[in-house]
């Protein structure tokens, strides 16, 4: 298995024996992975299957069955739209369509220059400001279609 | 020297968002500049609940409320309050445009009748200060619980109580905890649910942001009554703010001796540990959360045995939503007789909802069970938005039903939600407006039932998708009067033999929308019309000839482009290629494009 061919950090590996002797831990190691490479690679995966001693199936039957963990490297800049009830009512799969549409891009896909990848997400909770979208840990609040090509053009050049 | 200016920042997620924090700090940097920083003391508290009006910024002891703050303006709120003693009036939350007169908080309808249990702290105290919890009795009912009550008194208490679970269904929490005391085990877990997975709810991330130690606090007592030493927490990872915030409560319980091992030399040990959630909105269910605790994919398995009985691990654990966690230490404090007293015969104490959508004093709001909801939405939420007319409400999210403007003076209750067709849920409450359309609004909730369903059973894998698929079909003008007959009969289905609440509730919204508005619906099919404008291939936009004076702000407007015309000419719009983005009808100052 080509498991030897990516690196983690030293916080990441103590991470994994801390929790890999934990039960139930298989979660918890998954963010750890996700928060350092941004998503989970396969080697990451066959790597920490050899490190903890728990089969690749297993481990990719947790990975694909929840949202929050992708299995492809997300644009620099994450643009996340949330469609929540309350921002769907106030226009945000029109903000999804016409971020798409700016970019150029469909579905998950990222940018050819890698830069933005777009992701529908449910409720970031700030409902009192719908429509809401993030970019980075950025929250804007109340967004309209208009100002979807001046938010995207802030990220382009940072 | 005592501190003249309390200056109070919401540090809800609503308010971060909209540069809270910013605020926060130039308030304490503007304090020094100005050379009173001896004169104010900021705090970065909870949510205030008014999230409409955020970022919220309240002075005390003038108890000027300040809306909609900007970090440029802690300069004046600094130089006016502190120094001259003087509200900026500019900023102070005013009732309309039209009244001049500001006033208090106590008087802003908003708050007028909401009653605050759960959220007794958010807003008034900093959440990442332990002693400031325990200043307003934090903790008092732990060492109640461990020093004064046995494990069944405090079980007694709950029962007494009348306390359900917040996070939808309603059960008792004395006769959880007492199953789990009576089963004989040496290990037992307390399992707090905060995976919030409601779109459109967010009372449970409010309280933890706000109060966590109130939730610790709870979960404890928890374990003494039913003999367990541990907890897990089991919360969104989407939540990081919260996290955050139980991380720091968590650590400084134990530095006060108030978490570990031997509590307050009591002998009892108690340990919590965060477990975070990725996304799964069936682990709300609680045995596919205690699969996902356990490390695998959070799929709902058959009960009984309930989770009381044999849950996490095979052991006897109770699982306990936020909200009802948070009442726990003041049911304790005050007493079941105090608690018994507010809300209705079933349905004792508050409930605290996240009332969003098409409604002006959008917010969170915490009320006594028994309020109306036309007091909710139109005393609290202060009525709909850009005065459009009240289609419906919807409470319990993608499991709930929409309730009608014929049963809004229904009380709120378990039983009566129910009753309606809707259900209590979790407590998101979603104002709709007549520019909503009811065919549109079930189809996203089923959309996101197929997402989520976990594809275990066959009622919920296959029925949210044939709902779907029937439902979309309706939107696009193709669908015949049967499909009506077949959602119907789907979801009666679903409802029956889903082996988790998610399909057992997923057609809710449909069933819910076909029986209070069937002729919306037949509009769609019959006259392929949809008369809120939502599902986009019913609608058709045109220009009356008579009114378009050619100016041809719509033709410069439309993406495509397919609108034509002469200058000072009427267009046309092309209707066959038309992708019905609606700039026209909104760029038209002279009301000649028309949407059928």
């Amino acid at each position: 298995m080509p498991a030897a061919n990516i690196e983690f950090s030293s916080e990441l590996n103590s991470f994994i024996e801390e929790w890999g002797k934990k039960p139930g831990g298989l979660i918890m190691m998954l963010h750890r992975i996700q928060g350092e490479f941004g998503y989970i690679p396969r080697e990451a995966a066959e790597k920490l299957s050899l490190m903890v001693g728990l089969p690749l199936a297993k481990i990719y039957g947790v990975v694909t069955f929840y949202h929050f963990f992708k299995t492809s490297k997300p644009g620099k800049h994450r643009i996340a739209i949330c469609l929540g009830t309350a921002c769907y009512l106030k226009g945000a799969q029109d903000l999804v369509d016409e971020s798409r549409s700016i970019l150029g891009i469909a579905g998950e896909d990222v940018t050819d220059d890698g830069l933005f990848s777009i992701d529908e997400v449910r409720c970031l909770g700030c409902c009192g400001l719908a429509p809401v979208l993030q970019v980075g840990d950025e929250v804007y609040g109340k967004v309209t279609k208009e100002q979807l090509p001046d938010i995207i053009a802030k990220y382009r050049n940072l | 020297m005592a501190k003249k200016n309390f200056m109070l920042v919401c540090g809800g997620t609503g308010c971060e968002s909209s540069k809270s924090d910013e605020i926060y700090r130039t308030l304490i940097k503007e304090a020094e500049l100005q050379g009173v920083k001896d004169d104010v003391q900021v705090v970065k508290t909870g949510c205030f609940g008014f999230c409409e009006k955020g970022p919220i910024v309240k002075v005390l002891p003038s108890e000027s409320f300040y809306v909609e703050v900007k970090p440029e303006d802690a300069k004046e709120i600094i130089a006016e309050q502190v120094i001259k003693g003087r509200e900026v009036k500019r900023l102070l939350y005013k009732k309309s445009q039209q009244t001049a007169d500001n006033i208090k908080v106590q008087d802003i309808e908003f708050y007028q009748k909401q009653f605050r249990i759960v959220l007794r702290n958010c807003g008034v105290i900093n959440p990442e200060n332990i002693e400031e919890y325990i200043a307003r009795d934090g903790y008092v009912a732990l060492e109640k619980a461990l020093f004064e009550m046995s494990p069944q008194q405090i079980i007694d208490v709950m029962k007494a109580s009348g306390l359900r679970g917040r996070g939808g269904a309603g059960f008792p929490t004395g006769v959880k905890w007492e199953t789990a005391a009576k089963v004989n085990s040496e290990v037992k877990y307390v399992v707090c649910n905060a995976d919030e997975g409601d779109p459109g709810a967010y009372m449970d991330r409010s309280t933890i942001e706000g109060d966590p130690h109130s939730v610790l606090e709870a979960m404890i007592i928890a374990g003494k009554a039913i003999g367990a030493h541990n907890g897990y927490i089991y919360i969104r990872a989407e939540y990081p703010l919260a996290i955050d915030r139980l991380k720091v409560a968590i650590a400084q319980a134990k530095e006060r001796g108030l978490m570990g091992v031997d509590i307050l030399g009591s002998g009892f040990d108690f340990d919590v540990e965060i477990r975070l959630g990725a996304g799964a909105f069936v682990c709300g269910e609680e045995t596919a959360l205690l699969q996902s605790i356990e490390g695998n994919r959070g799929m709902p398995i058959p009960k009984p045995p309930f989770p009381a009985i044999k849950g996490l691990w095979g052991k006897p654990t109770i699982i306990n939503n936020v909200e009802t966690l948070a009442n726990i230490p003041v049911i304790l404090t005050k007493g079941a007789e105090w608690f018994a007293a507010i809300g209705t015969d079933k349905s004792k104490g508050t409930k605290v909802f996240a009332l969003t959508g098409k409604i002006n004093n959008s917010g969170l709001i915490e009320v006594p069970m028994g309020t109306t909801l036309r007091e909710i939405i139109f005393d609290i939420g202060g009525g709909i938005k850009g005065g459009k007319k009240f289609k419906g409400v919807q409470t319990g999210g993608p499991s709930g039903g929409i309730i009608v403007e014929k049963d809004l003076d229904t009380p709120i209750s378990y039983e009566s939600l129910i009753a309606l067709g809707s259900m209590m849920g979790s407590g998101g409450m979603i104002v709709m407006d007549e520019d909503d359309c009811v065919v549109d609004v079930s189809k996203f909730y089923m959309a996101f039932c197929v997402d989520e369903s976990c594809g275990k059973c066959a009622p919920c894998r296959i029925g949210t998708n044939q709902m779907h698929a029937l439902l979309d079909k309706i939107s696009k003008g193709n669908g015949v009067e049967a499909d009506l007959d077949s959602l119907e009969r789907i979801g009666k289905a679903m409802t029956k033999a889903s082996l988790c609440m998610l399909g057992g509730s997923a057609a809710n919204p449909t069933l819910a929308t076909i029986r209070h508005f069937r002729d919306e619906y037949m509009e769609h099919i019959v006259d392929h019309k949809c008369r809120a404008g939502k599902c986009k291939s019913l609608v058709v936009y045109e220009i009356i000839p008579a009114k378009c004076i050619g100016c041809g702000l719509c033709a410069r407007k439309c993406p495509v482009p397919c609108i034509t015309g002469e200058k000072k000419q009427p267009h046309v719009i092309d209707t066959a290629r038309c992708i019905k983005c609606g700039e026209c009808f909104k760029a038209c100052k002279f009301g000649a494009v028309t949407k059928r």
